[in-house]
């Protein structure tokens, strides 16, 4: 036996072990019917070629690893943005898991989120009496402030009907009747996790806002929209606004629940927009978003209110940053501060100081359609170019304006955006038209790994690299954070490529 | 938009439910109300007399063929019918597989999202048969349906489907604003019909608002895939139907609160009335051939 207690193997070494390398060709051999090795590279790389591509492309009735996730994923980032919110989702236990391994993967915290258990005979009878158990469970047992219930697909096919259960779990005594609990539904099979954020969001500002009188005062709402980086992004956001002086409501505020200190106290529930802001934010001047594509709903809903609206995409860079902060000014009234002026030009030193090396370098990038039109604008500002673009949950107006980010740009010459497009799609493009670097979440690790493409990690879920949440990617400083990741990426390669002694190490590699 | 009253037609299939719900919004449409007719059958048949179409391309149909709903618009689903009544069929799956229940879901959002009801005076639905899942009390969900009117007969299995769909209403109707309109007994000439609806109802804490009489006429018209309004504007039962159109006008926000009733009820109301017999005991379970024998020995 390789493994023994005096001296236990890692995974990582185990498994090469020669029993279990044996193990596995005989597995191979016996069980799995292989094809010859020559046979396998033949098909792996016609994979690799045009004629596969436009097959691929042609594809119809098949997706393959989409780079998207469900609606009530985005529900529970939403819900639990808000003080002492509990998100409920009514519907089977195994999605529930996903949504909380899915998060506490991300952002290494646990994520509190309950389910209404539905099984077999809840999707026969219908899930009322779920909901009435779940809802009484959930209130004594976590005690939280507010219960932010979504949907998932089963509770959503047999019709269950959210505003009549709660108000029969109600009438019924699970929770006292003055007891927030907000709701949306949010079908897994409908959209991505940022219609479920957005459903989400306008349900509970429904809850809050419908049927009371408007006071406007000057006060801004901002919504973030879901984002991977909430917790770096959403302190960087307070910290400009502190240093402009903005009377400003963050709404589904969740950066203090996703980066609880280890002080040995546990925290279910902590930070996050209180209810009475909430509630105040009906009577605010504007309501700005990040992120367009996450807020159609939530910013129709406060338009409708008779606030004024702002919507960026997810902004990264220079004249992003210098677009967000002039709105935000002319909104509040207040100027930007001598302090961000300072961040912008050490941003703007710092682009000029690395320039010989990112710009003509060719990306691949995918993710939410926010996130991509940010980072598409970014990388056109640093002279670089953003060769293949793709999100699947981006539509036909997410395609024109990364088009129209191409076209204002003379790099964006021989660009490509590629919507409702999957990652095999993204395995085509990488074959075919190589570039120098993807930028995507964890999953491009197997693109990596195929296509031989680094990836540089940007977007959500990002599990195999540790803390990258913390650090914001908006503002000047949050750019920074960008055009770090991306120049030590690029200095990787370049050190990988010259790290032969005496043969590939002709330069001075210490400096860069 | 303040204005806008949405109705909803129910019954057990066959009972006539689509050809009554359009010869009624025809005869609205004549009052000059502007008219949406969402049809939440998966035959989609509930458009026909209308368009003067075999049946409609369905939302769910054609978003089957774009590839999602989210590709389609709202022109491409709606079809504008006699007195310019606006149609739109959500479809459904075929006999035996998927969720027409999440087909009636999935196209009233579409429809909601996509602002077809801009504009309407009145929006009704005709949903199929008796409630049988989440899906078809889509329509009664709160801010949707404010009255339903349930298409019935003196048939047992069409009272039996009235008393189910009360049961579906009262559901919703302590949480939201749904109420029962009324029930609509559409003529089979069974024993004193007349007198078994108006007692259904009373028991049902609402009235019948109409008792529509059988007319051939509406089978003729129905052959040229038109409703009787339009096919023969002049004749009695054109008539009968705006009577009850005006009858339903004039409805609105009186609905009740129904009180459905037992299946024992149910039967004792037949038997009040004499349609149905006392059973005796004696005779259940036994042969033809038993029940000689024992006459024999009495």
């Amino acid at each position: 036996m390789s493994q023994n207690t005096e001296h236990v193997l890692d995974h990582f070494d185990l498994f090469r072990q020669p029993e279990y390398v044996e193990m596995f060709e005989n597995k191979k051999k016996n069980y799995e019917n292989p094809h010859p090795a020559d046979k396998f590279e033949e098909i792996r790389d016609w994979t690799k070629t045009w004629e596969y591509r436009e097959k691929n492309f042609a594809r119809e009735a098949l997706t393959v690893n989409p780079a998207k996730a469900c609606q009530p994923l985005g529900a529970v980032f939403a819900a639990v943005g808000f003080e002492g919110t509990l998100p409920f989702v009514h519907g089977s236990q195994g999605c529930v898991a996903y949504y909380r391994s899915h998060f506490s993967r991300h952002f290494k915290e646990p994520s509190s989120c309950v389910s209404s258990s539905m099984t077999e005979d809840a999707a026969v009878f219908g899930g009322l009496n779920n909901m009435i158990d779940g809802l009484a469970n959930a209130y004594n047992l976590y005690k939280p402030k507010m219960i932010a219930v979504s949907t998932t697909c089963m509770a959503e096919v047999i019709g269950d009907d959210l505003n009549g259960f709660i108000q029969n779990a109600k009438a019924k005594g699970s929770v006292p009747p003055e007891f927030d609990v907000p709701y949306a539904h949010t079908p897994a099979f409908v959209g991505s996790h940022v219609t479920g954020y957005d459903n989400t969001l306008k349900g509970i500002l429904e809850h809050f806002w419908e049927g009371k009188e408007r006071a406007p005062n000057g006060k801004i709402n901002f919504i973030g929209g879901f984002d991977g980086y909430t917790v770096g992004n959403l302190r960087e956001i307070k910290r400009m606004f502190g240093l402009m002086d903005v009377d400003a409501t963050i709404l589904a505020d969740n950066s203090e629940v996703w980066d609880t200190p280890a002080d040995g106290q546990f925290r279910m529930y902590d930070g996050g927009t209180t209810l009475e802001d909430a509630k105040l934010a009906l009577n605010a001047k504007a309501t700005v978003s990040m992120q367009e594509f996450c807020t159609e709903k939530s910013l129709a809903y406060a338009a409708s209110k008779g606030q004024e609206i702002a919507a960026f995409n997810h902004p990264v860079g220079v004249a992003a940053t210098d677009k967000f902060l002039m709105e935000i000014a002319r909104l509040s009234g207040k100027p930007i501060s001598a302090e961000l002026e300072k961040e912008r030009g050490r941003l703007v030193d710092a682009i000029a100081d690395s320039s010989a090396h990112i710009h003509g370098k060719k990306f691949a990038v995918y993710g939410d359609p926010d996130l991509t039109l940010g980072l598409t604008a970014f990388l056109l500002e640093l002279g670089a170019e953003p060769v293949h673009v793709l999100a699947t949950n981006g539509n036909e107006t997410w395609a024109n304006k990364v088009q129209a980010l191409f076209d204002a740009s003379p790099f964006g010459k021989g660009c490509h955006v590629y919507a409702g497009k999957d990652l095999w799609h993204m395995r085509s493009l990488l074959f075919t038209e190589p570039v120098d670097f993807l930028i995507g979440n964890t999953y491009g690790k197997y693109l990596e790994r195929d296509t031989g493409t680094p990836l540089i990690r940007i977007g959500f879920p990002i599990f195999d690299r540790h803390h990258h949440h913390r650090y914001p990617v908006w503002g000047y400083q949050g750019a920074m954070n960008v055009l770090v990741w991306i120049l030590d990426k690029i200095f990787d390669e370049m050190d990988k490529n010259t790290n032969v002694p005496s043969k590939t190490d002709y330069s001075y590699d210490i400096i860069r | 938009m303040a204005s806008l009253r949405q109705i909803a037609f129910y019954g057990k299939g066959g009972i006539g439910k689509s050809t009554t719900s359009q010869n009624t919004l025809a005869a609205l449409a004549d009052m000059g109300q502007k008219i949406l007719i969402v049809g939440c059958d998966p035959k989609a048949d509930s458009t026909r007399l209308i368009l003067h179409a075999k049946a409609q391309d369905t939302i769910l149909s054609l978003a089957a063929e774009a590839g999602s709903v989210e590709d389609l618009e709202l022109d491409d689903v709606m079809k504008i019918g006699y007195k310019d009544i606006r149609c739109v069929e959500s479809g459904g799956p075929e006999p035996g597989v998927g969720c027409a229940g999440r087909g009636v879901i999935t196209s009233i959002n579409f429809l909601e999202e996509e602002g077809a009801y801009d504009g309407a005076d009145y929006v009704s639905y005709d949903v199929l048969g008796d409630v049988v899942c989440g899906g078809f009390a889509m329509p009664i969900r709160e801010n949707k349906a404010q009255e339903i009117y349930i298409v019935m007969s003196g048939e047992m299995m069409a009272m039996y489907a009235a008393n189910n769909i009360s049961k579906g209403i009262l559901k919703y109707a302590n949480s939201g604003g749904v109420r029962l309109g009324g029930l609509v007994c559409n003529e089979r000439q069974t024993d004193k019909e007349l007198e078994l609806a108006e007692s259904l109802a009373k028991k049902l804490n609402t009235k019948l608002i109409h008792f529509v009489p059988r007319d051939n006429v509406v089978q003729h018209a129905e052959l040229r895939r038109m409703t009787v309004l339009e096919y023969a504007p002049d004749s009695k039962q054109a008539d009968e139907y705006r009577q009850l159109a005006k009858k339903i006008h004039e409805n609105g926000g009186k609905g009740t609160i129904p009180t459905p009733i037992t299946m024992d009820e149910l039967e004792d109301l037949l038997m009040e009335h004499g349609i149905m017999k006392k059973v005796d005991e004696s005779i259940i379970g036994k042969t033809a051939a038993e029940l000689a024998a024992a006459a024999a020995a009495a």
